[in-house]
């Protein structure tokens, strides 16, 4: 472990030192976790009939179909057109025009420095209030899709400029165009360095859903509401409810690390420049 | 343009609040992730496992939902903030810091602070192994290695990804709308519904003042790696 260099291994006294710590922390937790205990069972949040409700087939498949589902599919939908704009702004910024780089670098820097609430807000009152049901949905779609656009227009770049240049070089020199080269030579290596930062965006993006709530969009977080409403159990069902997420994402960072391992090694991760950043590199 | 202009008053009213949200939520999820990171990295199994828990759980769960939980479950058993009342009047408006500002606090820092645990051990990390092995061949116990050798150097390169976390908590203000504070987002959605006509202006005014207040803490983050920097 990394970490075990800042620590010498701990004499007799220290060992008996970090027992007492952990005993103490030990006993925090119970606390907390007493006190927690406490309060719901004091709020009757315990009762049977208020975890009935996530037991009842009707409504786990209300959670999964109007809940997960949904949220599944604007995820999708959100990193479907990110990757479309990503790879469009990406190849943009690293363009040898002026005329290209600029613009493309000028979207990108705005889209990552707006809030993805704000663009989602703005649909929905150019679109989404004419358009009844489905006109949220798609203005959470586009929000997720511009601004997850934009942070992937920098993993495609990073990742582009990650392919040793000895790659882009030998391309050349064997007398292909640019568009050659990064089409045939750098993209389909860079893709592969990528696709864990991809998938993790992926994880930000279903995390970004939820927002769709101020819009009201469909969603885990929206199927709440109505299950509270009426069996009155506020405290079960987002304990339920960010179960439901905390799993999902767990399973998808488990697939970006899979891969991670599989085609790029641990040590190298994609490194990504922050918002503000002017960097215009070219390959 | 004329909603823009027309409504100054509310627009920088709702910009203050964001503001305040951001700098109470940022104080706070800085010496909360400080702490986590502590635990994070130190000598005792049961303290690492905890903060690593938290930051799990935490980071994987939508902040809208731990925000919802303190709004809606939270008064349910007993965890409100209503003994949270300040009116700050100004010359264009009241700046209303109540329950739903405290709760909103609340949330982001809780939320923020597994973010900032993350950079924070990521500038651990960076920091050269020889450091801290110097550190304790001259006897320093884990306290002294951390706080004389290891954090000042780990901040430094911390920097970069700590000023990321601190625009995504700047941006993330906004989800505070669903628990209707009354901050950017929220003024930009009733300007949307009450003047429909101005919409572009809007978003341009809005959009605009956040790249603003982003670049804004970037160039902050900036100066500070500038001045911190040491040679190597």
């Amino acid at each position: 472990m990394s970490q075990s260099v800042l620590f010498d291994a701990p004499g007799p006294r220290t060992i008996r030192r970090h027992r007492v710590y952990t005993v103490l922390t030990l006993a925090a937790i119970a606390g907390a976790a007493a006190f927690a205990v406490y309060k719901l069972a004091e709020a009757d949040q315990f009762a049977a009939e208020k975890w009935e409700v996530f037991t009842t087939p009707d409504y786990i498949e209300f959670i999964l179909v109007d809940g997960l589902l949904e949220t599944l599919k604007m995820a999708a939908g959100g990193i479907a057109g990110a990757l479309v704009l990503g790879l469009v702004l990406g190849i943009g910024k690293l363009s040898d025009h002026r005329i290209v780089r600029v613009p493309c670098w000028a979207v990108v820097e705005l889209f990552r420095a707006i809030p993805v609430l704000i663009l989602m807000i703005f649909f929905f009152s150019v679109y989404g209030i004419y358009h009844g049901d489905t006109g949220s949905f798609w203005c959470v779609v586009w929000a997720l899709s511009l601004y997850n656009g934009a942070v992937l227009a920098e993993v495609f770049r990073a990742g582009m400029l990650a392919v040793p240049t000895g790659q882009a070089e030998a391309a050349y020199a064997v007398g292909m165009r640019k568009s050659q080269v990064v089409s045939i030579v750098l993209l389909p290596q860079a893709v592969k360095i990528m696709i864990p930062a991809i998938i993790s965006q992926f994880v930000v993006t279903l995390k970004d859903t939820s927002l769709g709530y101020a819009i009201a969009a469909p969603g885990l977080t929206a199927v709440a509401r109505p299950i509270y409403l009426e069996f009155q159990n506020h405290v079960p069902v987002y304990i339920v409810i960010a179960a439901i997420y905390i799993a999902v994402n767990l399973i998808l960072t488990a697939i970006a690390m899979f891969l991670q391992k599989r085609f790029v090694g641990e040590k190298k991760v994609l490194e990504v420049s922050m918002v503000g950043q002017a960097d215009q590199t070219t390959v | 343009m004329d909603a823009v202009l027309d409504n100054y008053e509310m627009i920088g009213i709702a910009f203050a609040t964001t503001i305040l949200l951001f700098v109470f939520a940022g104080i706070g999820s800085l010496l909360l992730g400080g702490l986590l990171v502590t635990l994070r990295v130190g000598p005792v199994a049961v303290m690492r496992r905890t903060a690593a828990t938290y930051v799990i759980l935490v980071r994987n769960t939508p902040l809208l939902l731990i925000l919802l939980f303190f709004s809606i479950a939270g008064p349910k058993i007993g965890i409100n903030f209503q003994f949270v009342d300040i009116v700050i009047s100004t010359g264009w408006g009241d700046i209303r810091m109540t329950n739903a500002f405290a709760g909103a606090v609340v949330g982001l820092t809780l939320y923020t602070a597994s973010f900032v645990c993350e950079a924070l051990r990521s500038g651990v990390n960076a920091v050269p192994l020889g450091q801290a092995e110097a550190a304790r061949a001259i006897g320093l116990p884990f306290g002294g290695v951390m706080s004389n050798v290891v954090l000042p150097q780990a901040i430094r390169a911390a920097l970069p990804p700590l000023a990321s976390t601190m625009i995504a908590l700047l941006k993330n203000t906004t989800v505070a709308i669903s628990v209707l504070v009354l901050e950017a987002a929220y003024a930009l959605k009733q300007l949307l519904d009450d003047n429909p006509g101005d919409r572009w202006w809007l978003l341009a005014a809005f959009a605009g003042i956040f790249v603003v207040l982003v670049e804004v803490v970037s160039f902050f983050s900036n100066r500070l790696e500038r001045r911190w920097r040491i040679a190597r």
